[in-house]
């Protein structure tokens, strides 16, 4: 994919928004969708590579960035200037492609004991759950929550699915969920709600890796249906969770 | 590396930290670091270390430590009881402690968190840029966890100097009941009109619930304009954000939080979070109406104090210029602009 261009969704002028002494945040549309999001991924790439005195980070969101500065070195009237002649140029910049990332997902059985009911619930059989579920190219709108979660979009209506009503103590790491109109997977273990359908065995968060994380806001995802036998394969050498 | 102490009772929650871990949000993880940073980057100071070293942070109460390696302490933050082997110690001060001593740190009296350095730092696993604990992911700090009785914790290398540093008691800073916090309004104030007022005139008191994450407070509703929409669009959250739920009952955002869709009616400036860091359950908070202006040249002042104040605790105490007879320390009030700069340009005085 080659420039990004400011489409009709995004704002013709950034908001601006005050988060503190520290903090601007930068709203280019108000909505969730891939081309706003695509946008923000531009800008984060700009201001990254621009390396903007003062600017200590860059959280790239659904629809917004947060830019956290340093208030002895820079003040929001010179980052919101920078920002608003970089969003001019912004049709011209070659942003690197979206990565695609293949997260293998064993889904059923022990690792998704919650798939026969999203099934019922959609009035579908559990193969069309994975079929569906494994089709889309999903964006990751931002990471959060925990370490290396990711808030993505594009789950097919068809498995749209209530949260449980009383959450799980601990969800095992690795977990792929529906929660309504969302999917995602647990990088660490931890108490929640999400109707579980599958797990992976590769580990989106190790701290100890030189890159701790697999996944990265702005690029892609899909899942690819693996057997339990390959699970245990793939899982080989990793601790349980 | 040597064994420094191994821990006989653990305190409330113990935990190792350092300025934080940054860099990291856009994956999803928090800065964490020491909530007060004034007071932990003070306790750094007076046993020799950079800023940047890990340190323990005491809530509510402090541990029992049986010392292993000559070292030099320092406890500042809340006051809290300060013994070695039942000896009463001096907290904002170097103290010499040597193998066999007991340490043991109390209850706190006045503020809700302290700070134990130890000289060469705390030594534990850097993990993504920094030794804080981030209990939430259990990574960081001693195992990712609280400490525990039984545990035995590592300094870095090198030899303790014996250090006489201490801070004048007259820059002690006071942690009253009574707490006002500057805010910077937004960036959701356009989703309040007379919630506001309610915001900046009310009173709130501290709740229990109170931690690392956040601190809830409880007073009058802050009701949105009816015609917004009750939540926004995820965002990540910054330590200082105060979110308005749907309750009305607003929550102060610590270091440990990374996103959130509530709406943010104002954000505490930074200089003003050790405040909220040593808020005890039930105290009072007052919100004050600060510009962006003010509130960066507040953040200059801040810089520079702690600049000065680095060099005058290095002195021997005959020859600080600051004594407990000027300026009152009852007075010394670190939420004022007028106060700081008096402070600043006694320190300039030869």
């Amino acid at each position: 994919m080659g420039a990004v261009a400011l489409n009709s969704q995004c704002f013709d002028r950034p908001k601006f928004r005050l988060a503190g002494d520290r903090g601007l945040l930068v709203e280019f549309g108000d909505a969730i969708t891939p081309e706003i999001n695509q946008t923000v991924r531009a800008m984060t790439f700009v201001l990254e590579t621009a390396a903007v005195p003062g600017v200590r980070e860059v959280i790239p969101t659904y629809r917004s960035v947060v830019i956290v500065y340093d208030p002895l070195t820079t003040a929001p009237s010179l980052l919101v200037s920078r920002i608003l002649s970089f969003y001019g140029e912004l049709a011209r910049i070659e942003a690197p492609p979206p990565k695609e990332s293949v997260i293998p997902v064993c889904y059923g059985g022990e690792f998704g004991p919650d798939i026969a009911f999203v099934a019922a619930h959609n009035h579908i059989g559990t193969d069309d759950v994975i079929r569906l579920h494994s089709e889309p190219s999903y964006p990751i709108y931002m990471l959060g929550f925990s370490p290396g979660f990711p808030f993505l979009g594009g789950l097919s209506e068809k498995l749209h699915t209530p949260r449980l009503t009383s959450p799980r103590t601990r969800v095992p790491a690795g977990s792929v969920g529906i929660a309504n109109n969302q999917t995602g997977i647990y990088p660490i273990a931890s108490p929640g709600g999400w109707q579980l359908i599958g797990r992976s065995p590769v580990r989106l968060f190790d701290p100890q890796r030189p890159e701790p994380f697999l996944l990265c806001a702005g690029d892609t995802l899909r899942f690819e249906p693996i057997t339990p036998g390959e699970y245990q394969r793939r899982a080989v050498g990793d601790e349980d969770d | 590396m040597t064994d420094i102490f191994s821990v006989l009772s653990p305190g409330a929650y113990t935990t190792v930290q350092d300025l934080g871990r940054f860099g990291w949000q856009p994956f999803g993880v928090p800065p964490s670091g020491m909530l007060d940073d004034f007071a932990g980057r003070i306790a750094n100071m007076l046993v020799g270390n950079p800023d940047t070293a890990a340190l323990l942070e005491l809530t509510f109460s402090g541990p029992t430590l049986k010392i292993l390696a000559p070292a030099n302490i320092a406890l500042t933050g809340a006051d809290m009881p300060f013994s070695i082997n039942d000896t009463p110690a001096a907290g904002w001060c170097a103290v010499s402690v040597q193998p066999g001593d007991t340490v043991t740190v109390g209850m706190a009296r006045s503020g809700c968190r302290g700070y134990l350095a130890v000289s060469q730092g705390i030594d534990v696993p850097l993990v993504m840029g920094s030794r804080s604990c981030y209990v939430g992911a259990a990574i960081g700090g001693f195992n990712g966890r609280p400490l525990q009785a039984g545990d035995c914790l590592r300094r870095g290398a090198g030899e303790a100097d014996h250090l006489e540093h201490r801070v004048p008691a007259a820059l002690v800073p006071a942690y009253p009941s009574e707490i006002t916090l500057r805010a910077i309004p937004g960036p959701q104030d356009d989703f309040f009109d007379h919630g506001l007022d309610v915001f900046f005139n009310a009173s709130f008191t501290v709740s229990p619930q109170a931690d690392r994450m956040g601190c809830r407070l409880q007073g009058p509703v802050i009701s949105q304009i009816e015609a917004m929409p009750k939540s926004i669009i995820s965002e990540p959250s910054l330590p200082g954000g105060v979110q308005i739920p749907q309750d009305g009952q607003p929550i102060i955002l610590l270091s440990e939080q990374t996103v959130g869709g509530y709406t943010k009616i104002a954000t505490v400036i930074s200089s003003d979070i050790p405040r909220v860091a040593q808020a005890l359950p039930g105290d009072c908070i007052r919100f004050e109406h600060i510009d962006i202006d003010a509130a960066h040249a507040l953040y200059h002042r801040q810089t520079l104090l702690l600049e000065r104040i680095r060099n005058e605790i290095k002195l021997p105490a005959a020859e600080q210029r600051f004594r407990r007879d000027r300026p009152d320390p009852a007075a010394v009030d670190w939420n004022s602009p007028v106060v700081v700069d008096k402070l600043i340009h006694c320190l300039y005085q030869t």
